[in-house]
């Protein structure tokens, strides 16, 4: 299908794609689109405009920033995932974008669209809660907030980002502790049927899970059993405490349950050496 | 319309275009280089693939204004006249082709692909096709073509 | 470039490569025409609903929009179907636009004629439709439920078609056996993905009343003498044309809506007009595969011996019939003994409408359906006498026979060397090596289990003997064309009735005339799929092509022969009688220098200066061959699995394809058809299922979620076709390759998934085998067990 008809606009700063976002009930960021395009061939999206700020190349960088390394919204998937300093610093997250899609659409798709677009199904917010990440959002003004990932996302879809507002950088805490992201999916290019990421931390371990719920969701029973001395066989357990998971094609909420109750033993085992 | 610059197999075309033209259909209708097949409407098949500024992409999956000012390479532009490049040649000699409507994207993405790695394995190369379907072949003559056209290229450059 | 003859059985490289790697196809997609327009199709989002009112101002008012047309709007007649398989079927009429009723997901009730693709689109959107919504069927069992919805009211049922393929042997045999396995397996719809979806062009000369179908499809002479009557346009002033098609599997083996709608707007406009199909339109509107249910018995001894094998279908016919739609599980009712030799036969099966896209032929049309469940209740049947699944299969295989012989499914089986087949696949899998491996594990309880799974096999191919098309109530016959022109340059040009779409037709054509002519492979041009360049042909399906088509260039072949050594005979001033052919042409014998080459005599033919009295000029030849049977390829498949029993994941570690197709033309090609089958079997077995909501629409619609497999879920296969067991049916004695993968891999990887959990209790999941239906069947054997 082709997207319905709308209007187009080339940001050139990012002051300049705020603004532009103010002119329109409507309008949403275009960054390497392979969120929103595939949205729009459908018709199931209709923005009557489109601020495009695949331009603002300032936006795309990678860069060590002391505990922290510091990614622009732009940065592509590719990027992120063959970055020395991210595969030294952050290796989840370079493996974790390795992940994505296939290679065109890491050629493509952006860190911080995957980010804004909020999807629960998507592999990198798991791993940005996981670690708590930090998202850097400029807003109206030039005033600008943080916020970290495990506040950001609300609902499905659905995000701590006003409609005139941009995400621009991503701030992740250096993190070397033994760690694991584990997607399981039908096709490699398929969205991941459950994800699970985790990460070691004195004793226990952070868990996050995908497409377990609306939104990436912490598995704190894990976590809580962990920090009380269960081993990873006993706390995967408790997986998918709280979790809401879809039935769908793919699979049915209680399959889900399942496998990330089987994911997290696994990945707990590789995060902590078992 | 929104104007789109573009140098598209080394040759500068421009055009003014609605804004929701994709880029595989300004290449194909624009300016007519129908190499470029289209399988889906969802990004899954691959059969659109083409470079930009090098790298794969799916042109399905883009719009022509995104391209503005960049590069663009197709299928169109890897034979030196009636000579095959070594990776078409390779999917020549090793029937990596049945009904050929996956193959210009196969080869587009197989370009980028062994640019990035040019000595890679049999697993490898799969990965590398995981966004490339083909109905026809099972695959396996395609992942030899490749593997087939990394050791000739290779081959030539030492 | 292979040199020398013979060429048949070389690796000839591909002559149809060079277009298809540089973008130079000629795909529908890439032809245009002066002043052509576009048609968009309206297909609104219901699945069964009448159809009260349409709406078609705002749609008209659009800019660009040539017109809107509703059913009522076109003259136009029912879409063709041409197979009623009993006499007693009741046959739906379907409309190219839905009139009253929508019945399904894809049905029609408006078209968009617009100056661009754009336009067309944007103004199908405003078409609206005032329906009300009726209760929607979409599988078998609800269709035949007592009050169900009716799909079509004038039907009185939705159990349109029952056939009976009677009884053969002793039927008591499945009530006193030793051995009784029962069996019920659920096939579910597939879509067939060809990579190009459909799409056509029609143009015509309205003052001539002359009209012109490029489509993309592997029919376009049934497609012509069909659509002519849709159309109302004289035969003789239709022509079709297949460009390059990319990809069929059955789903092009059909004349659709969009086809006749063109042309009829062609001619009501006198315009171009074109249309080209997306792909989640394709998913609904492009006949779907399989969709049915056995109920199976197999009777035997305490010691694996098969005495009887009954089965008893329930076929998914959508809501429609598109043009085979009935005949497809009839084909499989020739298969049903498999390569066995039961005494007991009974077949049987009814078609049920549902609220569904109509199915028909894809890749092995009827005979997967059938080898399917035979191969999965021999295995039940092995486990069943505690035997190893080889050995049951070994010591019921019908022994070697080279003349064609009767089978209890009542037809003739041209020849047959099977055991060989199931050697080789064994020796080639490692097969005792495999089940040390899987004990090893067993013992070890390991997470990862391994399976092997068999499946033995015989195809029907080569459609068809006409004579018995005809006694089957097909309409149309099973012959196929050739014509060869030498031409005076010395080049040849050959004209066959087959349609190819990635066959490589062009190339193994050329090596069997090359072969024939004493010329090579490059001196041959093959035409194909236009309708006035070769008008005699019956097109591309049901692996037919090498061995009808490609056995009608023998038979051109041997006339040139005949007619060059008359003309050679009087040039040479001998007798023809004095001549033999060898060494490329016709040659004195005793002097073999005196000799006179194909194409000299073409020249001469050419030129007619001095020809023998009663030859006419040119060195031309027409044959059109009528099979006298079916041909039978056989074939033994092993997989290797490893499945994660916590997740249910199944992996492939190991896939052998052994499969024995008669004389190979081109190595190369068979092997690329095998892979390509054996892929389209996997992704049947693991990936691939259309799955439907509770109110009808088709969940998996797209190609996100319906899961086509990419090259890191398909393994490296390992195949051997070095037995060539002649087929004595055709002079060839080839028998066709393109459906055997999509025949054996199926129950082959079933078996090895339910082979990998054996001890664990598992005996069935259904298919695809997903990683959701192995765990469930893994609990449920834990459940069972505790």
């Amino acid at each position: 299908m082709i997207p319905a008809p709308f209007e187009y606009a080339r940001a050139e700063s990012i002051d300049h794609a705020i603004e532009l976002l103010g002119t329109s009930e409507d309008a949403k960021i275009l960054a390497g689109g392979h969120s929103l395009l595939p949205l729009m061939r459908f018709r199931l999206a209709r923005p009557d405009l489109l601020v495009d700020i695949g331009r603002l190349s300032d936006l795309s960088y990678i860069r060590e920033d002391g505990d922290v390394v510091a990614i622009g919204a732009l940065t592509r998937h590719h990027d992120v995932a063959n970055s020395e300093l991210i595969q030294t610093a952050c290796p989840i997250v370079a493996d974790t974008a390795a992940q994505i899609g296939d290679p065109q659409v890491r050629h493509m798709g952006t860190i911080g669209g995957s980010v804004a677009h909020a999807d629960p199904a998507s592999d990198l917010p798991t791993v940005l809660v996981a670690l708590g990440a930090d998202l850097a959002i400029t807003a109206a003004g030039g005033a600008s907030r943080t916020v970290n990932a495990r506040d950001f996302f609300q609902g499905l879809f659905t995000a701590d980002l006003a409609a005139n507002e941009v995400l621009t950088e991503v701030r992740i805490p250096k993190t070397t502790a033994g760690w694991s992201y584990l997607k399981f999916h039908r096709r490699a290019q398929d969205w991941a049927l459950v994800g699970v990421a985790a990460i070691q931390r004195n004793g226990g371990a952070t868990v996050a899970l995908t497409n377990m719920g609306e939104t990436p969701l912490r598995a704190a029973g894990v976590e809580e059993a962990l920090a009380g001395g269960a081993d990873p066989a006993t706390a995967s357990l408790r997986a998918d405490e709280g979790a809401a998971p879809p039935s769908d094609a793919f699979g049915s909420a209680e399959y889900r349950r399942e496998l990330s109750r089987v994911l997290v033993r696994r990945a707990l085992e590789e995060a902590m050496g078992g | 319309m929104t104007h789109v610059s573009v140098s598209v197999n080394g040759e500068a075309r421009e055009a003014d275009v609605e804004p929701r033209t994709l880029l595989v259909y300004f290449l194909r209708e624009t300016l007519g280089l129908t190499g470029t097949n289209v399988g889906c409407d969802t990004s899954s098949c691959g059969a659109c693939t083409v470079l930009l500024d090098g790298e794969s992409v799916k042109s399905c999956t883009l719009l022509a204004a995104q391209v503005d000012g960049r590069e663009v390479t197709t299928i169109e532009a890897l034979a030196d006249g009636e000579r095959l490049n070594p990776l078409q040649e390779a999917f020549h000699r090793n029937h990596g082709l049945q009904c050929g409507f996956c193959t210009p994207g196969m080869v587009m993405a197989a370009t980028s692909f062994l640019k990035e790695n040019p000595a890679p394995t049999q697993e490898e190369v799969r990965e590398a096709l995981e966004g490339n379907l083909c109905r026809c072949t099972g695959y396996q003559n395609i992942v030899k073509s490749i593997l087939d056209a990394a050791g000739s290229m290779s081959g030539a450059t030492t | 470039m292979v040199a020398t003859e013979p060429f048949i059985g070389q690796e000839v490289l591909r002559k149809e490569d060079p277009e298809l790697l540089t973008g130079q196809a000629r795909y529908i997609d890439n032809w245009t025409m002066p002043g052509m327009v576009w048609m968009a199709m309206v297909r609104p989002p219901y699945v069964h609903a009448t159809i009260d009112g349409i709406d078609t101002s705002a749609a008209a008012a659009m800019p660009g929009v040539v017109g809107v047309f509703t059913a009522a709007d076109l003259d136009v007649g029912a879409l063709p179907f041409v197979w009623p398989i009993t006499e007693d079927i009741k046959v739906p009429v379907h409309h190219p636009l839905a009139k009253d009723k929508i019945r399904f997901n894809g049905d029609a009730v408006a078209v968009v004629v617009a100056s661009s693709r754009e336009a067309a689109l944007d103004a199908a959107e405003l078409v609206t439709v005032e329906v009300t919504e009726l209760r929607a069927v979409t599988d078998m069992e609800s269709a035949m439920a007592e009050g169900a919805p009716l799909i079509h009211e004038e039907l009185g049922s939705n159990v349109t078609v029952h056939w009976d393929h009677g009884s053969v042997g002793d039927m008591t045999v499945f009530e006193t056996a030793p051995v009784v396995v029962h069996e019920a397996y659920h096939q579910p719809r597939l879509i067939p993905n060809a990579i190009e979806p459909r799409g056509c062009l029609a143009y015509g000369v309205t003052s001539m009343d002359e009209y012109t179908l490029v489509s993309s499809t592997q029919i376009p002479h049934i497609a012509k003498v069909t659509l002519s009557g849709v159309c109302g346009i004289p035969e003789s002033k239709f022509r079709v044309i297949a460009p390059d098609v990319g990809g069929g599997f059955g789903s092009k083996l059909n004349v659709y809506a969009e086809e006749a709608l063109a042309v009829a707007l062609a001619k009501e406009l006198g315009m171009p007009v074109k249309w080209i199909e997306e792909r989640s339109e394709n998913y609904v509107a492009t006949t779907h595969g399989r969709g049915v249910t056995h109920d199976c018995t197999i009777a035997g001894t305490e010691d694996g011996k098969i005495l009887g094998v009954k089965f008893v279908e329930i076929a998914d016919m959508g809501a429609y019939y598109q043009l085979l739609t009935p005949g497809i599980p009839e084909l499989g009712g020739w298969v049903y003994m498999g390569p066995y030799v039961p005494e007991t036969y009974h077949f049987e099966f009814r078609g049920i409408l549902t609220n569904c896209t109509p199915t028909d032929a894809y890749r092995g049309a009827g005979r997967p359906e059938a080898t399917y469940v035979l191969e999965r209740i021999v295995d039940a049947f092995a486990r069943r006498v505690g035997k190893d699944p080889a050995e049951v299969r070994r010591m019921n295989l019908h022994p070697p026979f080279h003349e064609s012989t009767t089978s209890v499914c009542g037809l003739n089986v041209d020849s047959g060397n099977y055991e060989p087949l199931l050697d080789k696949a064994l020796e080639l899998s490692g097969y005792e090596e495999l089940r040390k491996d899987q004990a090893a594990r067993r013992d070890r309880n390991d997470t990862v289990q391994l399976g092997i799974g068999l499946c033995t096999y015989i195809e029907m191919c080569g459609l068809a003997p006409s004579n018995i098309l005809g006694a089957l109530r097909y309409a149309a016959g099973g012959w196929d064309g050739a014509t060869i022109e030498c031409l005076p340059t010395g080049k040849v040009i050959v004209k066959t009735g087959t349609s190819p779409h990635g066959q490589g037709h062009e190339t193994s054509w050329s090596q069997i005339v090359a072969d024939g002519l004493g010329v090579t492979p490059d001196d041959v041009e093959v035409l194909h799929g236009d309708t006035t360049i070769s008008p005699l042909g019956m097109d591309t399906y049901g692996s037919r092509s090498v061995s009808v088509g490609g056995a009608a260039l023998h038979f051109a072949v041997e006339k040139i022969k005949a007619k060059a050594r008359t003309i050679a005979a009087h040039e040479l001033e001998v007798s023809e009688e004095d001549l033999q052919w060898a060494e490329h042409g016709w040659r004195v014998q005793g002097a073999p220098d005196k000799a006179k080459t194909i194409p000299e005599i073409a020249m001469s033919a050419w030129h007619a200066h001095d020809l023998p009295e009663g030859t006419e000029p040119h060195l031309n030849a027409t044959a059109v061959y009528d099979p006298p049977n079916f041909t039978w390829p056989a074939g033994a498949h092993v997989c290797v699995v490893e499945v994660d029993t916590e997740t249910g994941k199944t992996e492939i570690v190991k896939y052998v394809a052994v499969d024995d197709c008669g004389t190979v033309i081109n190595p190369m090609i068979v092997e690329g058809q095998v892979h390509g089958g054996v892929a389209q079997g996997i992704a049947e077995a693991l990936y691939e299922e259309a799955i439907y909501d509770e109110s009808g629409n088709l969940i998996t619609s797209s190609m996100t979620q319906y899961l086509v497999p990419s090259a890191t879920e398909i393994p490296r296969l390992v195949t051997d076709n070095s037995q060539e067991t002649p087929s004595t049916t055709n002079p060839l004695g080839v028998k066709g390759i393109g459906e055997a993968g999509t025949i054996a891999a199926p129950p082959a990887v079933v078996n090895a998934v339910v082979d990998a959990l054996g001890h664990l209790g598992v005996t069935e999941m259904g298919k695809p085998a997903s990683p959701e239906r192995v765990w469930r069947a893994i609990q449920d054997a834990k459940g069972g067990a505790a």
